[in-house]
This record gives C-alpha cells, structure tokens and sequence, in this order.
C-alpha cells in the first residue's frame, strides 16, 4: 500500500517557489529519505505532509484518501512528527512535554504518562523528568523532541533532520529506535545531512535541489548508476 | 470545529498556570487592589456619596470589570503573542490532530477564564469589605465572562495586527488605559460633556461598570436593555474576527 504520495506538490512563499511540482510515492514500512542543500524545500515538503502548511498546490494522498481540511485531522492521528525546531513547550518540564502533547492525541492521562515515561527512559533522560526544557542542552531537546513524536505511536513517521546536534551515542541510539520501528512495519521519511545516515536507515533517497526532486532511487543503484558514493552523487547533482 | 480538542488548547495553558498562578496572582491581585485602596480610601475622603453610594462602594464594582478586562488582555496580547511568536507552541501543535480554529478558540476561551478568576476574586474580596449591597452580585458572574470574551477578543484581534511585540503598547495606551479610564469607573460621566457620554456608549466596559454597579447596589433602575443589548451586540461580533485575522497573520 502506498501510505504517501504527493503529486506535483508546489507551494509559493509569497512569489517565492520553495517547491516546484514534486511528485513520489512512498510505501507501506518503508524508510524515504530527502537529501538536499539547505533551502532545497525538505522542511517545507515536511511541513506539507504534516499539515503544517495549509496553502500548496497538487495533490497530497495519506494512507490512501486525499487529504482536505475535514480529513487531516483523522489522519493526523496515525502521523508522529519530529520538526526541525525543537518547538518543546518550555513553560512545561521534560515530563509534562510528552503528556501534554499526548492529549492532543486524545490519549488518556494515565496511558499517557505510561507511554512518556518510557520513552523518556529510552532517550535517557529520567533524570531530568521534572527539569523545565529550558535546562536541556540542545541534544538533550533533539532527543526530548523524538521521544514526543513517538507518544502517539504513530504508523508514519515525519523525521526532519532528527540527529543534527547529537553526540555519536546518542545518533547511533536514535538509528537504532528507526531501524526498530522499520521492523515494526511504521513507515517512515526522513530528511537529513548526514549520508552515513541515510545509507544506514532508508530504502530509497530522494535528492532535491531548489524546490525539484532531481533523482529517487534506493541508495545501492544511486551509487552505481552515478558512479562513487553517496556522498559523491550527492555533490555532483546537487549545486546548492 | 471540535470543541474537545479546543479545551486541550485551554488546557495546556490551565496546565502552564496551574504551577505558576502563586506569582501571578499576587501580581494581578495587587493592582486592582492598589486602586481601591488609593482612590476608595484615598480619593473618597474628599467625594461625597454618588447616587446613594459611598465612593468605595461606588467604584468597587467596576474594579471588578476592569480587572477582568485587563486578565483578558493581558493573556491574548502578550500571552498569546509569546506562544505564537517566540515559545512556537502553536507550530507544535498544528502539527497534533488539533486544526487552527480549535486553537485559536482555545486561546479565546483561556483569556476568558482569566477573566473570569480575577473578576471573582476581586468580587470575593469587595464582598468581604462589606461593599457589595445586594444577592443580585450573582448576576455580575456571567458579565465577567462575557467581559473576558470581548476583551480576549478585541486583544486578539490586536495580535493579530501588531507587527512587533513592542506595538502592543499602543493598544494599552491608545485604546485600553482611555476605556478604563471613561468608563465610568471612577466618576459619573453625566455630567460631562456630550462627546464623552457618545463615546462612552461605544465603551463595552462603560456598559459592563454599569451593570456591575446595578447589580452590586442592588438598584436595577441604574442600568437599561441599552447596557444588555450593546454587550450582546459585541458578543456577537467580536469573537469571529480573530479567527480570519489570526489565520491571515499565522497560517503559511
Ligand atoms: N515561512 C517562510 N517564509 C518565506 N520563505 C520561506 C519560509 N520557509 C522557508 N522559506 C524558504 O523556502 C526555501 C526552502 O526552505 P526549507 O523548506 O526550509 O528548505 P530545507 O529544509 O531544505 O533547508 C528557502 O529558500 C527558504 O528561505
Ligand atoms: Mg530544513
């Protein structure tokens, strides 16, 4: 089953195209990467998917039903999102953040702590439960922001840049979470700088550049057909 | 629009002011009641009774209203504008379940609250001091709330518009500090000239003093279906506008 498609997504910042006609599909338990320079559109096509940008032109279908104002927040339910800022609540502590955030979800309190408590645990920061987010350094927030994207168990995973600021550890625990959930059947996109990363974790790469996608394919034909790594396709298709 | 998922909006920020409302209260409290005691105890030593009433007692109502006035605004100016602007807390949520309008109702509904806290606290505080005359002070309850919806309306509105956090102080300057301060809180406006009692009628909390007062004296001659019908008018009007004005600002 194909979980995303989109379409010949564009969307305009005022007369700025920051994404320019993008169509791809992506399926059920899949990992989709989006490599590109900065500006290339991958938070701006994220956004999109999520719901965060109203305003694009072309088609967005989720889990099979083309998403309108009445649907998105049905689907919404099913999608985990792990933005580019961190966006913590910072009125909140690292507890409260998940909990919070999980009733949007409508979960029930008492699941909720459950479900935080042990994603807490898992990017190590139990002992910080009732410190405000302000105290966390910024991988510590990195980590606190994947564990909130999780609290709704979702079955798509939105994933912008999830491992900029994290120490080697810290990275390799938070691939290692991705790989489970792959394994867990979730589906999910992935937009990131690191190419050791996206070979590691995703299926197929999309690589764009000024708001186009210029090539998708797994990582193993994107090296053949283009001759060295990843690392060198990237840099040779891409002017930034 | 989903109600539920409006209340979460509510909620959260119930939630944030749940571990904070010690300090704030105090804060908010100490105003309202520096008013009273400079120009109740103050000032009334120099003005004769107003219609029957002590001059405490006849400001003590409006205090009421213009604290509730200001918790409103307060919240959806500055309080909205942080979480909006700079806390990104509306970016979080827009990417919940949770839709634009819910969220904005949320906000509506936190100021009102607001409102509707320091209004009864202040009501609770005057009662004590003996100032209140009448049960009637019952009927204030529902005017605070609706004093909480125009203002946490008309202070959206205002984020909305301002292009910087520091434009807010034209909205106090220009546009609150003079409804505080002509409507009729303080002095009887009767006796003013004609444009003030014109504008005054355009002045929500000039009605809302009016009503508070009526009800607090317990004297039903001192208000009219005018004072009823102009707040309803406003309710009526108002809190649709932040929804279009905020999601022009907000919404990419
Ligand atoms: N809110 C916005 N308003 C105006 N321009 C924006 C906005 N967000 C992004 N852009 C522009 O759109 C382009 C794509 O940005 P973005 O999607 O963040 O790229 P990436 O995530 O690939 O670095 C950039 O040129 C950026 O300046
Ligand atoms: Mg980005």
């Amino acid at each position: 089953m194909t979980v995303v498609k989109g379409k010949n997504l564009t969307k305009y910042y005022r007369n700025f195209k920051a994404l320019d006609s993008v169509s791809f599909e992506i399926g059920e338990g899949e990992c989709f990467g989006f490599l590109g320079p900065n500006g290339a559109g991958k938070t701006t096509l994220m956004g999109i998917i999520y719901g965060f940008i109203e305003f694009f032109n072309g088609d967005l279908i989720l889990f099979g039903e083309s998403v309108n104002r009445k649907n998105f927040p049905r689907i919404k339910f099913k999608i985990g999102v792990v933005p580019q800022d961190n966006n913590l609540d910072p009125d909140l502590n690292v507890l409260e953040n998940l909990i919070v955030y999980g009733r949007y979800f409508d979960i029930d309190p008492k699941e909720a702590k459950e479900r935080a408590l042990k994603l807490i645990e898992f990017v190590k920061l139990d002992n910080w439960l009732n410190r405000n987010v302000r105290h966390l350094s910024g991988g510590m927030q990195r980590k606190l922001t994947f564990a909130r994207g999780l609290i709704n168990d979702p079955e798509l995973l939105i994933l912008d840049e999830p491992t900029t600021g994290l120490d080697p550890r810290s990275r390799r625990q938070i691939w290692e979470r991705i790989e489970n959930l792959k394994h867990s059947g979730k589906t999910l996109i992935l937009t990131t700088h690191y190419m050791e990363e996206a070979e590691k974790l995703c299926d197929r790469i999309a690589i764009m550049d000024r708001g186009k996608i210029l090539v998708i394919d797994t990582p193993h034909n994107l090296s053949n057909n283009f001759g060295g790594n990843l690392e060198k396709v990237y840099l040779s298709l891409t002017e930034g | 629009m989903n109600i539920k998922r409006a209340l979460r909006v509510w909620q959260r920020n119930a939630t944030v002011y749940k571990k904070l409302y010690r300090s704030s209260l105090a804060l908010n409290f100490f105003e309202p009641m520096l008013y009273l005691i400079a120009f109740g105890y103050g000032l009334g030593g120099f003005v004769k009774d107003i219609k029957g009433m002590s001059y405490l007692e006849f400001i003590a109502p409006g205090i009421v209203m213009s604290s509730a006035m200001f918790a409103a605004s307060y919240e959806c100016t500055y309080g909205t504008y942080v979480r909006m602007v700079y806390q990104k807390t509306f970016d979080a949520i827009m990417a919940t379940p949770v839709r634009f309008n819910e969220l904005v109702l949320g906000e509506l509904l936190w100021g009102s609250t607001k409102s509707l806290i320091y209004g009864s606290i202040i009501l609770i505080v005057i009662s004590l001091f003996g100032l209140v005359k009448s049960n009637l002070v019952l009927f204030i309850l529902p005017f605070i709330l609706a004093c909480g919806l125009i203002f946490a309306s008309l202070s959206l509105i205002a984020t909305a518009i301002v292009p910087g956090i520091e434009s807010f102080n034209y909205f106090y300057t220009l546009f609150l500090t003079p409804l505080f301060l002509f409507s009729g809180l303080f002095f009887p406006l009767e006796g003013l000239s004609s444009i003030v009692l014109i504008v005054a009628e355009i002045n929500p909390l000039y009605h809302l003093v009016k009503i508070s007062r009526a009800f607090s004296y317990g004297d039903i001659s001192l208000i009219s279906l005018k004072d009823f019908s102009v707040i309803f008018l406003y309710l009526l009007i108002l809190p649709p506008l932040p929804f279009i004005l905020l999601r022009r600002k907000y919404l990419l």
